[in-house]
């Protein structure tokens, strides 16, 4: 298992280092001078000059590529150039609001998906069946923000249950947190639970068709101890593959509902940055994205092995 | 499902050789909700094109008058700020979200499914440099791929095009890729072989409709997404600059007035997620006569 892992960590580098080149490309296709973009067309041409310096931009595209990397191996994220804050200070600060908000709706996405699907798998081609089909595409066709403004119409305006606006609550104030994460988390996991539904139907129609589990009927076993123990086990695999393919568009979605609901997140940070051209935080910010998906990958292999041990072998 | 087993499938049984008009009868036969998710598709993508005449109103003819005036006989469905008219900006909106869904979609499928027949049909060298390329493409989820792309080269119907079609292309690639793999193997590829077919015309002539059944499921799905996201960037700011009208930027603008006139963004936002849900209806039917386990049970 140890070797297993360890074999997973190594080969996410080339992907690693791939993905922030690309990175460095596109930051740096930026057409025009990003100085001049950053001063206004009026400024000196010293100013222009010196804030060239100052960003490297006045180094050779190789040197530029060589420091890019070196220092983000040194765990550096360089500083926003709007406020001169260290980026990781605004990662810090905003990444436990954009994780919680994550966490929460994989967790709504499995605790409503996965029975939903268990469901519709065991009543195939019921009325059930339809019902949940129907419904979980019509869930997975909802656009982020849509959701949003329609639990905003609903529970903060129509019924008043919920600030329109949530803030940044300190982090150890659980009770309040949790009150302003509920309507952002309803809002992702819908989404989620559209794609987890139809991943555990599929997988565990696939599964019902097993020999060891016609053998455990013809035993007589309670279908309710078939399904939970010996079919959730194996139809697993493929809802931990969606959960961790879909968790790249659920970061994604975060942009949206971070703004929808005015809530802190690395999100709302990313589209701050691109509205003020603030490069430097920009790439900072995408770096720290790209380790999280990066990351997310990897994770999702590595639950693989530990449900399947055949995958461990190969 | 997930893409690999549906590919699986689709290799298990290419001796079965559906074309793409076989493939779509088959669903439709298999699957009612698909002929009701292509004929809503059809019909907005007709409003689009016909919004010239059937809108009643200038998209962007300003009303001041009559700001933020609810559903009525004359506003159908209401105006918006300015006193434009929100049906007329629903239905030129649908021109900008058809055409980017679609021709992103398009570009997507021509490149990704040429580079993963060729991965599939070369091996090799050729196959690691594009699957690893394409690995990294996948690292970006649409979202914000789109985001970077249009904040680095601005807001054009065109880049929003090629942002959308980048973070298409890794996905018909591997679709593409896993059956070719497996048909090139045989016997009726040896025999194109041995008479002296170019790779191109193996390629594209005999082993391309083995695999079009999966392309297309996963193009309409792909074009729901497109048109999701181009919304999505509208919504944030970054769509086609206004006072062109998109649904995402209708969106916008009724959510800054929510509490006036929130008929606005439920009504634009119902225009996006109609279109979303019937592409969905289309590929989820599509993939059922596609994949041989799903059907005729």
């Amino acid at each position: 298992m140890v070797a297993f892992i360890a074999k997973r960590l190594l080969s996410a580098i080339p992907t690693l280092l791939a993905v922030l080149t690309v990175l460095f490309v596109i930051i740096r296709i930026v057409p025009g001078d990003p100085a001049i973009a950053i001063l206004g067309d009026n400024a000196t041409a010293e100013a222009v000059a010196a804030l060239r310096e100052r960003l490297g931009l006045d180094h050779p595209l190789y040197a530029q590529y060589r420091d890019f990397l070196l220092m983000i191996a040194q765990g550096d994220l360089g500083s926003s150039m709007a406020t001169g804050q260290p980026v990781w200070d605004e990662v810090r600060s905003t990444l436990p609001y954009t994780l919680e908000l994550t966490i929460a709706s994989i967790l709504i996405g499995i605790a409503f998906g996965l029975p939903i699907g268990a469901l519709a798998a065991t009543n195939r081609n019921t009325i059930i069946d339809y019902a949940a089909r129907i419904g979980s595409l019509l869930g997975l066709s909802f656009p982020a923000f849509y959701t949003a403004i329609l639990l905003i119409l609903a529970f903060s305006i129509e019924l008043g249950w919920f600030p329109v606006i949530s803030q940044g609550v300190p982090l150890t104030d659980v009770g309040n947190r949790l009150y302003n994460l509920a309507l952002p988390a309803i809002s992702q996991g819908l989404i989620m639970v559209g794609y987890v539904a139809r991943a555990s139907r599929s997988s565990i129609l696939e599964v019902l068709g097993e020999d060891y589990v016609r053998t455990a009927r013809a035993k007589g076993l309670d279908p309710r101890v078939i399904i939970l123990r010996h079919v959730m086990r194996n139809a697993l695999i493929p809802i931990v593959t969606v959960v961790g393919l879909y968790l790249g568009l659920l970061i994604g979605n975060s942009v949206l509902t971070e703004i929808v609901f005015n809530r802190p997140g690395i999100g709302k940070l990313i589209v701050e940055a691109l509205s003020q051209r603030d490069y430097t935080l920009l790439q900072g910010l995408m770096i720290v994205f790209a380790f999280f998906i990066v990351l997310v990958n990897m994770l999702t292999d590595i639950a693989y092995g530990l449900i399947d041990p055949r995958v461990r072998r190969q | 499902m997930t893409e690999a087993s549906v590919s699986l499938a689709a290799a298990a049984a290419p001796a079965r050789r559906r074309g793409a008009i076989g493939t779509i009868v088959a669903a439709f036969n298999a699957n009612k909700t698909a002929w009701l998710g292509l004929a809503v598709f059809l019909a907005i993508a007709l409003a689009a094109a016909l919004a010239p005449w059937l809108a009643p109103f200038d998209p962007i003819e300003q009303h001041i008058a009559d700001a933020m005036t609810s559903p009525n006989a004359t506003y159908w469905l209401g105006t918006d700020t300015f006193g434009r008219d929100l049906l007329s900006r629903i239905l030129w909106g649908a021109r900008i979200s058809i055409v980017i869904g679609v021709a992103s979609m398009a570009a997507g499928v021509i490149v990704g499914s040429a580079l993963g027949l060729m991965a599939g049909y070369w091996g090799g060298r050729i196959e690691q440099l594009i699957m690893r390329s394409m690995d990294v493409l996948l690292s970006f989820p649409t979202l914000i791929m789109g985001l970077l792309v249009v904040a680095m080269l601005g807001p054009s119907m065109v880049n929003l095009i090629v942002a959308m079609a980048l973070t298409m292309v890794p996905k018909f690639a591997r679709v593409a890729r896993a059956p070719t793999i497996a048909i090139k193997e045989r016997d009726y590829i040896e025999a194109c072989r041995a008479l002296g077919y170019s790779d191109l015309r193996i390629m594209f002539v005999h082993i391309l409709p083995n695999v079009i059944g999966d392309i297309l499921v996963l193009a309409s799905l792909w074009t729901a997404t497109a048109i999701r996201i181009e919304a999505s960037l509208s919504f944030i700011g970054l769509g086609v600059k206004p006072p062109t009208a998109t649904w995402g930027g209708i969106i916008r603008e009724g959510f800054d007035n929510i509490m006036d006139a929130p008929w606005i963004s439920l009504y634009a936002g119902l225009a996006v997620l109609l279109t979303v849900f019937a592409l969905n209806l289309l590929g989820d039917g599509l993939r059922d006569a596609v994949d041989p386990r799903l059907r005729g049970e």
